[in-house]
């Protein structure tokens, strides 16, 4: 069977990269005892894939991974028996059953929430949240993007879906329920945040840091990569059109096991 | 949550930060408050490599399950850290509670090559000790040293309070009980170090005084204190199967250089190659009961999730429950998709049909360290290995599908001629026309890949050629390039790979090994020059190294090439590891005479490891 796992990732684990994650989760799968399905041949090797790799420096409370199974326990169980062999700063949070044909969690990834926090000790400018929703409200957001061998001129405005300063506001613009859901973010004494939904994957990909950098280009502040901390609410898959966009968080593609 | 020692900005700026977060898997957390010892266990080279050490990880355990100490982590910060560390004055932290080390009770550090000293110098002073032990007051841990450069601790002996020689398993508890008392009956520093000289296998360098003849040689080494011992004797554990072993190894989130379970099946090596200091210090052979080490197998790797299994010992193949041990790890986890690791093997039946189950025939390749060309030198060195084994081993594994072939060399061995040079290559040319002789055009799996590779040999204490001239550098280059050379003119050099090592490095290499106290300044003078991480090519600054020379009037050649009279004291004299000098001295005069000796199973040498009352040496005897 394929499952679908979503944990949090927070505090010092925040440093590990992704294919350090990727080798950790399997090491775990080893340690805990669950039957993961191995690929054939001399060096086999588990049936595990990641949905939106997380960089290092961001935290996260909801990161998926899918991976096959020969046999599984009820959800509840499966998440009890994986989270004993975690270490702090790991919490498998969902364990779900995937349909066989489902799509694996890294080609359907279509947008992801973040919450943006100013860490504390950092200048930075009074009224963001005026300056910001200045920002957001202009017509076109271009900013230079780089790659390795071109630099284009890209508007990303379209692809920032939705941005907030408050929670509950951001989650009545994003349909999310779980308000009273508990996060693993840090928080910052300075209290200044904003949340941001942002096309998120293989099409296009839109990382906050880039949102941020082209906001502080537009307020004429100097951008300071270390100044902020991002982290991740949510990833969603799409099962809209293409003219009609219609987000639902992975979690919600599975069903739990009983 | 645990606070970390650096900032998210500093780590987010260094390479790796995951290198200084610790809360690894399997980590050991204690509360401070019930703990008395706070001793931190130091592997002065970067993290990846010091995590992957065994003996570390041993200790590391054996110390954590004494309730009242709790044993913390640190490695040598990488080079873009120590810089912003010595910016920023950060006190170097260990990785488990994040608190500074100077603030700890004990810095042990593992010695396991003569190439890290200098780093040994960035992890006191970044942890503001004071580098030289005499400079340090009540409030700074006590510094101690083990591992294998111990056997001659004299190059660095003044920055190191005490020395323990030995393997781990045996009187840290004594140490650290010795140390509570002391504390206990409010005692200092001092008292503790008296108290630390009366355990055996505990050195305590200050106690003890040198004086130098006029030609640079060791004249006397006496004592200046009554609780020190004349000899130090080595210690060791004697029964392997039921001592310390980590059930649950540390874990790492970054990719270690040995990224798997190790199990070590045995201790020691029946061998007597001559030139190999383990071979001598790790004396005698003691091997682990095999259903224990099937059981450590199970619950390492169970406890670490790692995916591959690695045997370590000095000579496997000479572990008389090796076949038993095998087809069990391969019936046992191979389905789970666990990998076998089987280094230091002997080429031959069973082990070809091993690694034909255990890896993919066409990516892997054979290994043969005939360490000399000729047989003749081989048989100076005492290594038992001879031509026609090797050109067997290497047919019989063409035929089970093998075409890549690797050949380990030293060059500079004693009593080395150009001949012994030539049969390096000749040696490479004819594992190359077997495989074209006797493989049939359609049966070959493509051309056949011989990379011969040579190392420089460099002299070691407690070993036959303790006493022997190293080659110069000079030497070492002409005979590299001659053998470069002869290697061109062989038929088949179109299928042959020559790698060559640097020769800067074994220089020092020689110095450091067979080193007296007067090197403990070169080494300050280098550090402080810049000298950091000189085991890592690209951080290697040589010119500094000969300044520092220079600077103190010192030549290095003494140290390497001058041969030694047999009168001579040697600056690790005091050391007693069992293995006495009179057989030493013995194996070097059969090395001139080209005289092998018999391993350990074929018949004792009387090489005085008999002291330790077990092992190979009572092995016979029990069996009749």
């Amino acid at each position: 069977m394929k499952a679908r796992i979503k944990f949090s990732k927070s505090g010092s684990m925040k440093f590990i990269g992704h294919l350090d994650v990727m080798r950790y989760f399997q090491k775990a799968f080893r340690r805990c005892g669950i039957n993961v399905e191995y690929s054939k041949g001399y060096s086999p090797h588990q049936i595990i894939s990641f949905a939106a790799p997380l960089g290092v420096g961001l935290t996260s409370d909801s990161e998926y991974l899918d991976v096959q199974l020969s046999s599984s326990d009820s959800s509840k169980e499966m998440i009890k028996q994986i989270n004993a062999v975690m270490s702090e700063g790991f919490n498998i949070l969902s364990f779900k059953e995937l349909s066989d044909d489902s799509k694996n969690a890294m080609s359907i990834v279509a947008a992801a929430d973040y919450l943006i926090s100013l860490k504390d000790g950092y200048e930075f400018t009074d009224d963001f949240e005026g300056r910001f929703s200045d920002f957001i409200s202009q017509d076109t957001i271009t900013i230079l993007k780089k790659t390795k061998k071109s630099e284009t001129m890209m508007d990303i405005k379209p692809f920032i879906y939705q941005t907030a300063f408050k929670k509950t506001e951001f989650f009545k613009k994003t349909g999310r329920n779980d308000n009273e859901a508990a996060s693993v973010a840090d928080v910052y004494e300075n209290g200044t945040v904003v949340y941001l939904q942002l096309a998120t994957g293989s099409v296009t990909n839109i990382k906050p840091e880039l949102v941020m950098d082209a906001f502080c280009q537009y307020a004429g502040i100097v951008f300071n990569e270390y100044a902020f901390q991002y982290h991740r609410l949510e990833v969603y898959g799409d099962i809209g059109t293409e003219e009609e966009r219609r987000l639902v968080s992975l979690n919600d593609l599975g069903t739990e096991v009983l | 949550m645990r606070k970390l020692a650096l900032s998210d900005e500093i780590l987010l700026k260094v390479d790796k930060p995951a290198r200084y977060i610790g809360n690894e898997v399997n980590m050991s957390v204690k509360d401070l408050n019930k703990i008395d010892i706070r001793f931190c266990m130091c592997f002065p080279d970067v993290y990846e490599i010091g995590m992957s050490h065994l003996g570390i990880q041993i200790l590391y355990d054996m110390f954590n399950r004494r309730e009242d100490t709790y044993c913390e982590r640190v490695y040598s910060p990488w080079v873009d850290l120590d810089k912003i560390m010595r910016e920023k004055n950060i006190p170097l932290f260990a990785l488990e509670s994040q608190d500074p080390i100077k603030e700890f009770d004990f810095l042990g550090i593992t010695l396991q090559y003569e190439m890290c000293y200098t780093n040994i110098l960035q992890i006191l002073e970044l942890s503001q000790i004071p580098i030289y032990s005499k400079d340090r007051s009540e409030d700074d841990p006590i510094v101690l040293g083990g591992g294998p450069c111990t056997y001659n601790p004299e190059p660095i002996a003044d920055f190191f309070d005490l020395f323990y020689i030995g393997e781990g398993e045996t009187v840290y508890s004594e140490l650290l009980d010795a140390y509570k008392a002391n504390k206990k009956q409010g005692g200092n520093r001092l008292s503790f170090l008296e108290k630390a000289a009366g355990i055996e296998g505990i050195y305590v360098p200050a106690f003890y005084d040198v004086t130098y003849n006029e030609d640079g040689t060791v004249r006397s080494f006496t004592k200046n204190n009554n609780h020190a011992k004349d000899t130090i004797k080595k210690q060791i554990e004697m029964d392997v199967s039921n001592t310390y072993y980590p059930e649950r190894p540390l874990v790492p989130y970054i990719k270690a250089t040995q990224d798997r379970v190790v199990l070590e099946i045995q201790r020691g090596c029946i061998r007597g190659c001559r030139f190999c200091q383990a071979g001598m210090i790790y004396r005698p052979v003691r091997e682990r009961d095999v259903e224990i080490l099937k059981e450590y197998a199970r619950k390492m790797l169970k406890s670490t999730g790692h995916e591959e299994i690695s045997l370590s010992s000095l000579s496997s193949s000479d572990y008389s429950k090796l076949k038993e041990l095998t087809y069990f790890l391969i019936d046992e986890f191979r389905s789970k998709g666990v990998n076998i690791s089987l280094p230091s093997l002997r080429i031959d039946a069973f082990s070809l049909d091993v690694m034909s189950k255990v890896q993919d025939v066409k990516k892997s390749s054979l290994t043969f360290a005939p360490e000399a060309g000729s047989q003749r030198l081989r048989d100076v060195i005492n290594k038992g290995l001879t031509e026609e084994a090797i050109l067997g081993g290497a047919l019989e594994a063409f035929y089970a599908g093998w075409n890549r072939v690797k050949l380990y060399f030293m060059l500079g061995l004693p009593t080395e001629t150009e001949e012994d040079i030539e049969g390096i290559a000749i040696l490479s040319d004819k594992i190359a026309r077997e495989y074209y002789k006797n493989m049939p055009k359609e049966t070959r799996n493509g051309r056949v890949s011989i990379v011969s590779s040579t190392s420089f040999f460099v002299p070691k204490p407690f070993t036959p050629f303790q006493w022997a001239r190293m080659d110069s550098s000079e030497e070492f280059l002409e005979k590299q390039r001659f053998l470069n050379r002869k290697m061109k003119e062989q038929i088949n050099y179109k299928s042959i790979k020559y790698n060559w090592h640097e020769v800067e490095l074994t220089m020092l290499e020689g110095v450091l090994a067979r080193g007296d106290r007067k090197i403990s300044k070169i080494i300050y003078d280098a550090y402080k020059a810049g000298c950091l991480y000189d085991s890592w090519s690209e951080h290697f600054k040589y010119e500094e190294w000969i300044k520092a020379f220079e600077n103190n009037g010192i030549d290095p050649l003494f140290y390497t090439c001058r041969e030694r009279s047999e009168e001579e004291i040697f600056p690790w004299e005091y050391i007693d590891v069992g293995v006495t000098k009179e057989f030493l001295l013995r194996e070097y005069k059969r090395a001139k005479g080209e005289k092998v000796t018999p391993n350990c199973r074929q018949a004792c040498a009387n090489c005085g490891a008999k002291v330790f009352e077990g092992g190979v040496c009572y092995e016979s005897q029990n069996q009749i």
